[in-house]
């Protein structure tokens, strides 16, 4: 029983560490521009693939993830050049639309240069190994996950308490054109947010890799996926509503793969998306409301 | 019914879609034939997603899932019975003994579509900007999920098989031509420009008295019984299909059509359609010309997409409102001209 519930315990901890900080990259551009970013999903294809890519290089393994993680931040920058800047002033949907756009983009152009099948990444033997705790076998790579994920979380709330860049970041997130008056640079804070949010997006990915070891064109489509729901559990405008939001769904999701019988699983996405769409109807702020709306431009 | 410029805009319309019908018709090359009838058929979905997102300006991703309801319902009404126990083994009873005329089963897919639409979204027409777009991309993933695991209606994630192929150029081309006017009609229409200028300015528009839900919400059911219809008509053409037909890289080719012609006007939606098709078509007839003659290693594949993808991104920035403008064609200048002061 002890066991039981500690496998459990670990099972939902580290899917909601990962979960968390995939809502967290989403929402620090959410919160600023007030604008989905669609190509989220595939900065941690970019990180999978720049694994492999390096996968016949003799670097040790952890200069290989740091690649990984740099490529993410360098196409999250990318993504804000080509896709947000230039559209920004003008309306919301042509942004969504070109944010899109270069999703699919980015994918092909891995289906084109890589190759559509999926492709093993290199991983260390850490992530494989596992340990024995009150008679229950827990994968090394979950705690690895917590662990990363609560430190991450500290600093990431450290640099928003205490350093100008995270004062910036946060006046611009709840009252942007006042921001700009009091001489914050516009430009210079989005494309933090969207380095940050890269950042995040590397460091999913190579946990993400971790657990499913291959990487296709495809792979970024489910952790976007994940992403929104759990921002919009948590609260869209709200950095802790995101984290929250993530645990939140990772703790449902394991609860219904305990719980759910076989033939009702698979529905799964169709519940979870329709409770999204519930909770944006009735309740759009979500469970934390982050700061006043505020201008985008 | 309509007004001068409308009635311009109409009739200018017809003509490339005609010229399409007939000269392909004349010409009588199978490819050319079938590229034709994807045209047509696209054209119809383009002009449906225009008609909500044109007049709305709110960004729908849903759309593709209503055309797989609309191909599902019509493909299952239509199919011969004993095909049907083949295909289909776990139907339900009630639909195993259904088999109507094609005809039918399309509009009847269309209006399947439209009421699943008006049950589900009444309530989603009040939210805005992205967490309208959001909802559009989440009710796409719920239908998804339910086209792919709902094994007794759709044959699951597997294809669909034994569907009875009726459509010709001339049933694509006519729907796409009687799709073209429903836009116009629909746009030129109180609730089209009541919804335009919900659009335009939100506040202003309430002040008169605009039911902004019911607005939108009308747009979606109109947009949702096209994309039902253009479904019906795709299922009869292609014949066998799985649910992955009706998911993120149609959507984007549509939207990219839509984008690409320019998004506000019932023109855009015709031209970018007939201008992304030609461009489309002839990027994957050189990606096979190089994949045949093995220039490379590897197979090509993705490179049409990367190409769109570039050119809608290009759109947005350097020309907003799409190749045609704000305008609709009946009411350009020189068109205007030569039409009314010769």
């Amino acid at each position: 029983m002890i066991g039981q519930i500690i496998q459990f315990t670990i099972d939902a901890l580290s899917l909601g560490s990962l979960y968390a900080l995939m809502a967290l990259g989403l929402v620090i551009v959410y919160g600023i521009l007030k604008l989905v970013n669609f190509a989220y999903g595939e900065l941690i294809m970019v990180t999978g693939y720049t694994l492999f890519l390096l996968s016949g290089s003799p670097l040790p393994w952890i200069v290989m993830a740091g690649c990984g993680i740099l490529m993410a931040v360098f196409f999250g920058i990318l993504t804000e050049l080509i896709a947000f800047r230039p559209v920004r002033a003008k309306s919301v949907t042509a942004v969504l639309i070109t944010s899109f756009a270069f999703s699919t983009l980015l994918q092909n152009a891995a289906l084109l240069f890589i190759s559509p099948r999926s492709r093993q990444v290199p991983l260390p033997d850490l992530f494989t190994q596992s340990v024995e705790l009150a008679g229950v076998i827990i994968p090394l790579r979950n705690i690895i996950t917590i662990i990363f994920a609560v430190v991450l979380l500290i600093l990431f709330a450290l640099l928003l308490k205490k350093t100008v860049l995270g004062i910036a970041l946060r006046a611009a997130a709840s009252e942007f054109r006042m921001a700009r008056m009091l001489g914050v640079p516009a430009n210079l804070v989005i494309s933090l947010a969207f380095a940050i949010s890269g950042f995040f997006a590397g460091v999913v990915g190579i946990l993400w890799l971790g657990r499913i070891g291959v990487v296709l064109p495809t792979i970024g489509l489910e952790p976007l996926l994940i992403a929104f729901i759990a921002t919009v559990i948590g609260g869209m405008r709200s950095l802790q509503g995101a984290v929250l939001g993530g645990y939140l769904l990772a703790f449902i999701d394991i609860s219904l793969n305990y719980t759910l019988p076989q033939d009702l699983l698979q529905f799964r996405d169709a519940f979870t998306f329709s409770f999204v769409i519930l909770l944006l109807v009735l309740k759009p702020e979500g469970l934390i409301k982050g700061p006043a709306t505020g201008q985008r431009t | 019914m309509f007004n001068k410029n409308t009635m311009a805009t109409f009739f200018i319309l017809i003509i490339p879609i005609v010229i399409i019908v007939i000269g392909v018709d004349l010409i009588n090359i199978r490819l050319l034939n079938r590229l034709a009838i994807i045209l047509c058929i696209n054209m119809i979905l383009v002009l449906g997603l225009q008609s909500f997102m044109g007049n709305s300006g709110i960004l729908s991703f849903a759309h593709i899932g209503f055309m797989g309801v609309g191909a599902y319902t019509s493909a299952l009404l239509a199919m011969p019975l004993r095909m049907k126990s083949m295909a289909l083994p776990d139907l339900y009873l009630m639909l195993k003994t259904i088999e109507i005329s094609p005809y039918l089963a399309i509009f009847i897919g269309g209006l399947v579509a439209a009421l699943l639409a008006a049950t589900i979204s009444y309530p989603l027409m009040r939210l805005s900007d992205a967490a309208a777009v959001i909802t559009s991309f989440a009710l796409l993933v719920v239908l998804h999920t339910v086209m792919v695991h709902w094994s007794a209606v759709t044959n699951g994630p597997r294809t669909l098989f034994g569907i009875k192929a009726i459509t010709d150029i001339y049933l694509a081309g006519g729907v796409a031509i009687v799709m073209l006017f429903l836009t116009l009609l629909y746009k030129e229409s109180r609730y089209g420009l009541l919804l335009r200028a919900v659009r335009d300015d939100q506040v202003a528009a309430s002040a008169i008295g605009a039911n902004l839900s019911k607005l939108r919400w009308i747009g979606f059911i109109i947009s949702a019984f096209m994309a039902g219809i253009a479904g019906g008509i795709w299922a009869h053409f292609i014949t066998s299909f799985s649910p992955n037909a009706f998911y993120l890289k149609e959507t984007f080719v549509i939207l990219g059509m839509l984008v690409i012609g320019g998004t506000t006007t019932v023109t855009g939606a015709v031209i970018g359609t007939i201008a992304v098709s030609v461009v489309f078509d002839g990027l994957r007839a050189i990606e096979n010309m190089i994949n045949m003659a093995q220039m490379f290693p590897k197979p090509i594949v993705g490179m049409t997409e990367v190409v769109l993808a570039i050119a809608m991104i290009a759109t947005l920035i350097l020309r907003p409102g799409g190749i045609t403008g704000s305008l609709e064609v009946g009411c350009w200048p020189s068109i205007k001209k030569r039409l009314y002061h010769r």
